[in-house]
């Protein structure tokens, strides 16, 4: 192992479920409960769907250039499940699981990544933030977020969720940095799904783990099997207790992204089918299936009639996005300022007149 | 009332702003108990505490980052940057984030943050301390960027600016924090944004200009004066988005427009003015609009720096041709 660091040990993995749905160690009680698991298991059923609609959408020409989440359905569910209401998200822009359990919307997200800004107006939980496009760049708002519950003296926390490319980013330290100093109440989702674009995460980082990374900011840092929403949601939980309490966190959730980077990316010109496949065999949605199947809370016809329900939900937002009236052009000025410019109002009536 | 300097204007402002708003904060580096490098900060830490008034870690990113995550949750940071020459890490926050958070969600969100920071040559700092790039922030949509030139004028703006629900680019002139003393009455009441203020009224040519340049600027008005030249001296203060209107409305009069910024010349807002003139009020032009700016140079040190720095003789060569244009 390269850039071992004397004196460290990185965090152990924590886990409940091994690769194939089998107890690793016993699930804290109230998590192995039938409608919690199934809940979890629900959401990431709908995920996944919801992702191959939109890259369907896009492959037919009906959505702008989509970033799937398939393959890390549990770290996105489990972390969002994990959140009280009150909690604020600043997500990257493949957190779908955890924003679709947060109340924003199929046909919210859909909005957005087809290019229609009222995509970010969430009607669902309104002080989240729109996701993300420059890697890291929401590390910092997480900083000034957490602060602003802190002022205010409120049992709330700032749960900010970034990929391995992203940590390589200054902004992802200073961000950590300034929660040790503050003791803010922040969690940082690292979601290592092992590639940034072609990049694997050995390019962005010799150090052996990414939760070492809290290491030098003075926080905690912690590592869960990603692929294990039970463990993801478990650890969150514990995670978020310990930022209200003033102890910000630094969580690596390991996972494996099984798509393309996005709909415009060809992930064979980089990555072997053979690493591809055996990371299928570690999937958490399948995980969590043999898991509920084998304490008996989940049968064949339960499974049928799921995927009937969440494709059912799943068309029927597809078919609202499509239904939806186009914007106004003048929207482009409108929400610029708090209130226009004069200076602007020739360019607004230009557009107006034009597209009126 | 008592006559103060530019940066105590700006620490006043500040003290007002945040005993009238409890939601208003002040945060950069050495803020706190060193007061800002400058003291634009000074006094702060003792009346409102370190809750309110934040020393942060050496992270311009994150200092611009995290005022907009306190924004959208409803504060309003006040954040310094040290020099203008250290912006640079802040600005992917500014263009990316701050600028457009109101747009990219309908509303939601709003950015109602000041990134205040000093700016421009003449005080003979070290490398980086003296750049003057106010046409960078000048050219993103959702910003405003706003220049005083006197420290009244910096109390008014800088309480204005406080309260904008939206962001504002707040530059200082370096050069002039401790140059004039004015009297500035702590009233409380904020300076109009968006919208030029006329220094000296003129028939004859209108000097067009902004922030520490209005000295010079005005000096030169003073010397035509003395051969029987009225110049309107302009002082823009807001560049964005900008007073059209009384640009225009001076130079229909006038008919002869000089430009004055220390700004490297290519690209500097100038252009931009030249440009809206040339667009509105060309046939009102007697004589080509002209423009006088620091050279398409770095910035040099302090050795060079007044040679770099536009003068009074450098302006009036130029209005002095601009004036005999036939
Ligand atoms: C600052 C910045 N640089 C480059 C890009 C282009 N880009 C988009 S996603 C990406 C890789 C991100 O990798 P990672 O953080 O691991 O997240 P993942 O895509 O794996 O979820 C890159 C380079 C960007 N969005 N932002």
């Amino acid at each position: 192992m390269t850039g071992d660091c004397q004196g460290y040990s990185p965090p152990p993995v924590i886990a409940y479920l091994d690769k194939a749905g089998a107890v690793l160690d016993s699930i804290p009680a109230e998590l192995d409960d039938r409608d919690v698991l199934i809940g979890l298991y629900r959401a990431m059923v709908l995920t996944r769907t919801f992702d191959q609609k939109a890259v369907s959408l896009q492959r037919t020409g009906r959505l702008g250039t989509y970033a799937s989440s398939l393959g890390q359905e549990a770290v996105s569910v489990g972390l969002g499940a994990a959140m009280q209401a009150s909690d604020v998200l600043l997500p990257a822009f493949r957190d779908h699981g955890a924003m679709l359990w947060r109340g924003v919307t199929m046909v919210e997200i859909l909005q957005y990544w087809s290019g229609d800004e009222r995509g970010s107006d969430f009607k669902g939980p309104r002080e989240d933030f729109p996701v993300a496009i420059p890697v890291a760049s929401q590390t910092t708002h997480a900083v000034g977020v957490a602060m602003a519950f802190q002022l205010r003296g409120e049992a709330r926390a700032a749960v900010c969720v970034l990929g391995d490319g992203a940590t390589s980013k200054g902004d992802f330290y200073e961000a950590i940095n300034a929660c040790g100093v503050w003791k803010l109440p922040a969690v940082f989702v690292i979601n290592n799904n092992q590639w940034a674009i072609s990049e694997p995460v050995s390019m962005q980082t010799a150090a052996p783990t990414l939760a070492q990374k809290a290491v030098a900011a003075g926080i905690d840092g912690i590592r869960v099997d990603g692929n294990d929403v039970i463990a993801v949601r478990h650890v969150m939980e514990r995670a978020l207790e310990q930022a209200r309490q003033g102890r910000p966190q630094v969580i690596e959730a390991l996972t494996y992204r099984l798509g393309d980077h996005t709909t415009a990316d060809d992930a064979r010109r980089y990555r072997d089918d053979a690493e591809v496949s055996t990371r299928w065999q570690e999937e958490p949605v399948l995980r969590l299936r043999h898991y509920l199947v084998g304490r008996q809370w989940w049968a064949k016809t339960d499974e049928e009639a799921l995927i009937r329900e969440v494709r059912a939900q799943v068309d029927e937002a597809a078919e609202a996005y499509l239904a939806l009236p186009p914007q106004p052009a003048t929207d482009m000025f409108d929400y610029l300022y708090a209130a226009l410019p004069p200076s602007l109002a020739g360019q607004r009536a230009l557009l107006e007149d034009a597209h009126g | 009332m008592a006559e103060i300097t530019l940066v105590e204007a700006v620490a006043l402002a500040q003290a007002r702003a945040m005993r009238d708003d409890p939601s208003v904060l002040a945060l950069g580096e050495d803020v706190g108990k060193d007061g800002g490098v400058f003291r634009a900060t000074d006094g702060l830490l003792a009346e409102f505490g370190p809750a309110r008034v934040r020393d942060t870690p050496l992270a311009e990113g994150l200092i611009a980052g995290m005022a907009v995550g306190l924004a959208a949750q409803g504060f309003r940071p006040v954040a310094e940057i040290q020099f203008m020459g250290f912006v640079y890490p802040a600005v992917d926050q500014i263009v990316n984030h701050a600028s457009r958070l109101r747009n990219r969600t309908r509303g939601r969100l709003t950015c109602p943050m000041v990134l205040r920071m000093p700016t421009g040559a003449g005080i003979k700092a070290p490398e980086h301390h003296s750049e003057s790039m106010e046409a960078m922030f000048a050219h993103m949509p959702g910003l405003r960027v706003v220049i005083p030139s006197s420290p009244a004028r910096a109390y008014g703006l800088l309480l204005a600016a406080i309260r904008d629900p939206d962001p504002v680019i707040f530059l200082e002139p370096t050069r002039l924090y401790r140059a004039v003393k004015e009297e500035v009455a702590d009233n409380g009441e904020a300076a109009a944004l968006d919208q030029c203020f006329t220094l000296r009224g003129g028939s004859d040519l209108t000097f067009v200009t902004w922030g520490a340049m209005t000295r010079e600027t005005l000096a030169a008005a003073e010397a035509l004066a003395g051969d029987g030249i009225e110049a309107e001296v302009i002082d823009v203060a807001t560049l964005k988005p900008l007073d059209e209107a009384s640009i225009l409305e001076s130079v229909a009069r006038t008919g002869r427009c000089v430009i004055v910024h220390e700004a490297a010349l290519t690209g500097g807002f100038g252009g931009e003015i030249a440009a809206l003139i040339g667009e509105k009020a060309l046939l009102s032009l007697a004589a080509p609009v002209r423009r006088v700016a620091g050279f398409d140079t770095v910035v040099p040190l302090p050795r060079m720096e007044d040679l770099y720095l536009p003068s009074v003789e450098r302006i009036l060569a130029v209005a002095r041709e601009t004036v005999r244009f036939q």
